[in-house]
């Protein structure tokens, strides 16, 4: 099976880290994976903008660069959701435009070989046990993408769960948003903080060290929002908790 | 009288300018939170107990699309069967017309005073205040609608209009203001629900016994007999369609469904979505008039059809699937925005996520607050999930971005249109293209991320412009030593043992 990792842009300029943790887990569990350098945005923010049109280069760029994979994937529920749930639907808009079945022909073979990591992980290589070790107090943020469009379910709590060493703590009001909403956290930038400190505040109460999701844009706004009311809490993405062994221990 | 015609919100601030205030007015926060919170799990407990829910959801969907598709012959039977039946029909193209129509029924019975239950159709035309200029008084006679328009406000939800207001706050509206307009509150009067309940019951009757002239909206208009269908909790609904002489009906055209077996399944959707109840206390129907002095019901019966947008709307293949909609409230129950920003941010009878949706189609994006609406939302898809019709509200408000945005071509009074993008989107249209023409490239990409690596240390710690509303609220993250893709290169994807 051939395996490539979509990190998304946000992730490659600013969150590294969570890349390096995929390639590390999923070596860790025998699967090779590549890092086809042509990618760059999957245009979740033009779309979501309503900037479609410009979206639409981007998604077939992602079609081309990710055409020859087995298996796309990606540890942001986010742009996972954009492929598998927007590009179908850009595919009907450009027919519904008389523009014909282009756009939805080329954008077809990539949108079923696409998965979230924690899909990955426990609908196509069948664990929740991946051998990690992470002796912290965790509770958990399913960020709104993962969670309604593409419907993780508990996917990621049973891989926290298997984790060594880690203590998962319910998360109050966790199927709440975050309140980033990409341009919607500077657009309504003061409904955005509030959602935010709500859910930092809830995080707090929890006690746990470290607050989890599999999303790293939410997690940029609260850990932004954390670090400006200093909340002594860690963000951190599923990925990187899920890469830390005994041996090689995320610090 | 109170504010609440469309009339009132023109000239409305941006909906981040009047979710600013908002956000801050605690007393408001801690009123939505606790009303939304509380109605939230009592729908989602009402709504588990049905097996077959997604079912339910489905066929609504179905029966309200069909409809729509064919509204042409089922509005045409409406009339004939309401006609039939002793009612009717008065065709009203906008609010204007519907506003004079209606008050031209009420003067011809010679009063100046009607009783009202319950409606967003007559409140989205501005019907009262269009009476009132006409010496008309009306009376709203359910009881968070009473609250309303006895304290000179604006509705914020759809099904609780007073939800902004608690338990303190009515009964300082009830003892300032009932005097000035019928029975005042009895004295001594607290807090306790049941004495602000039976203070607005003893209100109320004076005005039930006394009207010749009810006005209602409908949640239904079965086309195969032409019965209207109201739904209410508490009564007040029962006897404004019982005990006038005329009784005059203002009503969306979506609101049709074709037969009796169609009402079932929003007999069974609507109450659970919006007041978390198995079934609504009182349910009225009526199929035009009883001309026996021995029945119920109204001598006269006109049914005046609004179309006020609707048909613009029906025209757009997205857009559309906003008229499925039934008015539950489940929506602006659910969501995170409207518990934070309150109904009146929204400039529209319609608030949170359906008001989002509507308003922008029903009046046009030409206005501020409508061009601003569909920026309301962080598209978290929590109030897709609840909608009892399946409506996308997400993709929806999508849709309308790139109308805002872009322009193109939209219906308004039935003419194809080519709409020019809103005002103050050139420098994001700008920013749009550039960042699309750097995603086009990776070596653009990856020569941009580098300056950012490089230039790390330099960073400030607030940003210019747009950027500032972000870093006003949160710190930015850092931005590490090389992106991603310059340590797979290096390391040949960490093969080779490097950091």
């Amino acid at each position: 099976m051939r395996v490539a990792l979509f990190l998304t842009c946000v992730n490659d300029t600013l969150y590294p880290d969570t890349g390096r943790a995929v390639v590390k887990l999923l070596r860790r569990l025998g699967v090779e994976v590549d890092f086809p350098a042509g990618q760059t945005c999957c245009g979740q923010a033009h779309y979501n903008t309503g900037y479609r049109h410009e979206a639409e280069p981007l998604a077939r760029r992602y079609a081309e660069v990710f055409a020859d994979y087995d298996a796309i994937v990606t540890p942001s529920g986010s742009c996972g959701a954009m492929v598998r749930e927007l590009y179908p639907r850009m595919g009907e808009r450009a027919r519904a435009e008389g523009r014909g079945d282009t756009l939805a022909r080329t954008l077809a073979p990539v949108v079923p070989r696409t998965y979230e990591l924690s899909e990955f992980l426990v609908d196509v290589l069948g664990v929740s046990d991946v051998g990690a070790f992470y002796p912290h107090t965790v509770t958990y943020h399913p960020t709104c993408h993962g969670l309604r469009a593409l419907g993780l379910g508990d996917r990621p709590l049973r891989l926290l769960r298997a984790v060594k060493g880690l203590e998962l703590v319910e998360l109050p009001g966790a199927e709440e948003c975050c309140g980033f909403g990409g341009t919607f956290a500077v657009k309504n930038a003061d409904v955005s903080t509030a959602m935010g400190v709500d859910k930092v505040r809830n995080a707090e109460a929890t006690g746990a060290d470290a607050l989890c999701a599999a999303d790293n844009s939410c997690l940029m706004h609260l850990g932004g929002t954390m670090s400006r009311l200093k909340v002594d809490m860690r963000p951190v993405h599923l990925a990187e908790i899920l890469a830390s062994t005994e041996e090689e221990p995320l610090v | 009288m109170s504010g609440t015609s469309g009339g009132t919100y023109l000239g409305m601030p941006a909906f981040p300018e009047a979710a600013h205030d908002a956000v801050r007015d605690t007393t408001l926060r801690g009123n939505l939170r606790h009303a939304t919170h509380t109605i939230r799990a009592k729908r989602a407990h009402a709504v588990a107990e049905v097996s077959d829910w997604a079912e339910l959801r489905e066929a609504g969907k179905r029966i309200k699309d069909h409809t729509l598709r064919h509204l042409d012959r089922y509005l045409v039977q409406v009339e004939e069967t309401v006609t039939a039946a002793g009612g009717t029909v008065h065709w009203a193209a906008d609010a204007e017309e519907a506003n004079r129509i209606v008050a031209g029924l009420v003067r011809e019975t010679g009063e100046s005073e009607v009783v009202k239950v319950k409606s967003m159709a007559t409140q989205e035309i501005g019907l009262n205040e269009a009476l009132e200029a006409e010496g008309i008084r009306a009376y709203e006679t359910d009881l968070a609608e009473l609250i309303v328009q006895l304290g000179k406000d604006r509705p914020s939800h759809i099904l609780v209009p007073a939800i902004h207001r608690n338990r303190g706050e009515i009964r300082e509206i009830f003892a300032r203001e009932m005097s000035e307009w019928g029975r005042p509150a009895p004295e001594g009067l607290t807090d306790s629900p049941a004495e602000l309940a039976e203070a607005a019951r003893l209100h109320l009757r004076e005005k039930f016994l006394r009207a010749k002239v009810g006005i209602s909206g409908a949640n239904f208009v079965v086309a195969e007999t032409g019965t209207l269908v109201v739904v209410e909790s508490e009564g007040n609904g029962r006897m404004c369609l019982t005990l006038p002489e005329t009784l005059i009906s203002v009503v969306g055209i979506e609101k049709i469904v074709p037969t009796w077996r169609d009402l079932e399944v929003f007999l069974q959707t609507l109450p659970r979505s919006s007041t978390a109840e198995r079934m609504n206390p009182y349910t009225s129907m009526w199929t035009g008039t009883s001309d026996s002095d021995r029945a119920d019901g109204p001598r006269t019966f006109h049914l005046v059809l609004l179309d006020n947008g609707r048909t613009d709307t029906l025209a757009d293949e997205v857009g559309r699937q906003a008229l499925r909609c039934i008015r539950c409230s489940a929506c602006l129950n659910v969501c995170p925005v409207y518990e934070r920003a309150g109904g009146h941010a929204y400039g529209s009878v319609y608030p949170g996520p359906i008001g989002a949706i509507l308003s922008p189609q029903l009046r046009g994006t030409g206005s501020e607050i409508d061009a601003s609406l569909p920026y309301a939302s962080s598209l978290c898809g929590a109030c897709y999930e609840v909608c009892p019709v399946a409506i996308d509200i997400p993709e929806v408000l999508v849709h309308l971005r790139e109308r805002v945005a872009q322009g193109g071509t939209a219906t308004r009074e039935g003419a194809k249109v080519v709409l020019r993008p809103a005002k103050g989107h050139a420098a994001e249209r700008a920013a749009m293209r550039a960042a699309r023409w750097a995603f086009g490239r990776p070596g653009a990409l990856r020569a941009g991320q580098r300056l950012a690596s490089r230039t790390r240390r330099l960073h400030p710690r607030t940003l210019p412009g747009p950027g500032r509303a972000w870093s006003e609220s949160r710190d930015l993250p850092p931005v590490p030593a090389e992106p991603f893709r310059d340590w797979w290169r290096r390391t040949n994807g960490g093969e080779d043992g490097a950091k």
